[in-house]
């Protein structure tokens, strides 16, 4: 079996504003976040053969990649977009690096972007959020999509005595970090207090501990290590990926502790040959506080049960043994909802790329990126690095 | 029968319909597999531990313990918020399989993870009557 490690390259990165951006479509930021990530490449369009989206609740289209390289006028042999965000967009970045292996194409854009702040009602948001789970068996019950990860909080404190403040310091370095990224949404330092003190949503879930609701897109060019060489900036290249999938309903759990993210992390650390000791930081998904604690376990950084302590100590922050969502996270930076996990991988692309500006991390030469969706269900986990091996 | 329009009622199917009706009767049906003697909840065409498909009903005791829980603050929708707040709950059934409901008949503070409970039934239709659980 061939492996993926070191044979492809990310050759183009680049965000489009995040925040609230009202009067902007969906479809046009999917489109600005494809330009500028050209643009980053320096390549024209027609370079590009492969074509990945995610859908938009906004703006959704029956074929949404078809509309993207419609929009554009571009005619790629390999179009496709995923419906879902959250480890869905790492998995269809192991699918398109895999059809760049196999010669499917040879230059992948993967482009996402969503208004959910500004082009969705407070009513339609509301019933996309209540959405999720199941209709039969779930949903009359009422939960909402903070109650679903608050059920995974209640009972890693349960088992392990975690404790709110420790979510809450979660909520405080990523914050820490927003201060340091001039296009997060939200950059005002808080405290753990004022997460404590903030309105409680689903006990023990706070505001605080709930990420953003935003406008924004996100977009990077893919392609062989062997072409990757000829663009204006250093290749920052695939040194393994993962994929872990335990369940769609949270009812339907095998544990409420312990996620796929562990087999998701092997898969990944044993094709890179790498060891969580190894990463020199990592973007954690981070859609409410507990899960970036049970990801910074499950994909090894630290023992089951010492999450807690492990962020107390002020490891996750800049300066610290593994600073964790060095742009801000969907915690502070932002959160469009599908194409969320996107912003983690521009982000690491400057980071190894050294330009990261007041955030940067000192020599980061291999990063862990991992993302999930549903509700702990699915899960991909993604390790770059600025040299092949 | 207390107002309970504007929720989200379940559509049964061709899998769930003989749960729901049991539901109507008061009774917590389960699946429970021939060949392997598992218990399955939510109940499917299938085994989901071997996929045989002789699939027996059983009646459930209704008891079980609350494995995780919350307290819902800011409601789902305009019609559960008079319920907040409100707690929904995973409660690990005595047979085995685990199921999402809402502990009620107590106050929502005193729900703890661990503590014992038994189903009752609320009526929201004429078809539909919802399993939830209190404190035993
Ligand atoms: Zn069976």
């Amino acid at each position: 079996m061939t492996s993926l490690s070191g044979k492809v390259a990310i050759v183009g990165a680049a965000d489009t504003e995040v925040g609230i951006l009202p009067g902007v479509g969906a479809t046009q930021l999917c489109v600005d976040a494809a330009c500028r990530a050209l643009s980053d490449a320096g390549i024209s369009k027609d370079q590009v053969d492969g074509l990945v989206t995610c859908n938009s609740m906004a703006e959704p289209y029956m074929y949404h990649a078809e509309a993207i390289a419609e929009y554009i006028q571009i005619f790629p042999r390999y179009c496709i977009s995923a419906s879902a965000g959250g480890g869905t967009t790492f998995s269809i970045l192991h699918h398109a690096a895999s059809a760049i292996l196999t010669g499917m194409c040879h230059t992948v854009l993967i482009s996402m972007a969503d208004t959910l702040r500004s082009g969705l009602s407070r009513e339609q948001a509301m019933l996309m959020q209540s959405a999720t789970g199941h209709g039969q068996f779930e949903r009359p019950y009422g939960p909402t999509v903070p109650a679903y990860y608050a059920l995974i909080a209640q009972a890693h404190m349960a088992q392990y005595g975690t404790t709110q403040e420790q979510f809450a310091q979660i909520a405080v370095a990523c914050r820490k970090h927003a201060a340091l990224n001039p296009a997060a949404q939200m950059r005002e330092p808080i405290t753990v207090e004022d997460v404590i003190n903030s309105r409680l949503i689903a006990d023990p879930l706070h505001l605080l501990d709930c990420s953003l609701v935003s406008d924004g897109g996100s977009a990077v060019i893919l392609t062989s290590a062997e072409r990757a060489v000829d663009f204006p900036h250093s290749p920052v290249y695939l040194l393994g990926v993962g994929e872990g999938h335990g369940h769609e309903h949270i009812s339907q759990a095998q544990s409420l502790t312990t996620s796929a993210a562990v087999e998701s992390g092997q898969r990944a650390y044993a094709m890179a040959g790498l060891e969580p000791k190894d990463m020199d930081l990592a973007q954690l998904y981070d859609c409410f506080t507990p899960t970036v604690l049970l990801e910074l376990e499950d994909l090894g950084f630290c023992d089951k049960g010492e999450g807690g302590a492990f962020v107390e100590s002020g490891a996750i922050e800049l300066g610290g043994a593994l600073p964790v969502n060095t742009h801000g996270g969907l915690l502070s930076h932002c959160h469009p909802g599908n194409p969320g996990s996107m912003f983690a991988l521009t982000e690491t692309v400057a980071q190894l790329r050294g330009v990261a500006g007041e955030r940067q991390v000192d020599g980061a030469a291999v990063a862990m990126v991992h993302a999930q969706g549903g509700i702990m269900s699915s899960h991909t986990s993604v390790i770059l690095g600025r040299e092949t091996a | 029968m207390a107002n309970h329009s504007g929720k989200i009622f379940p559509t049964p199917t061709r899998e769930t319909a003989h749960y729901w009706e049991g539901c109507r009767e008061h009774k917590l049906r389960l699946q429970c597999c021939v060949s392997c003697g598992k218990h399955q909840f939510y109940p499917r065409s299938v085994c989901s531990h071997c996929l045989g498909d002789q699939l027996r009903w059983i009646e459930a005791s209704g008891a079980g313990k609350v494995i995780s829980f919350t307290l819902v603050r800011r409601a789902v929708s305009e019609a559960y918020k008079a319920d907040t707040p409100y707690v929904v709950a995973l409660v690990q059934l005595d047979e085995g399989p685990t199921m999402m409901s809402n502990v009620e008949r107590c106050t929502p503070e005193s729900v703890e993870i661990g503590m014992r409970v038994t189903a009752f039934f609320e009526e929201w239709s004429e078809e539909i009557s919802i399993p939830k659980f209190c404190p035993i």
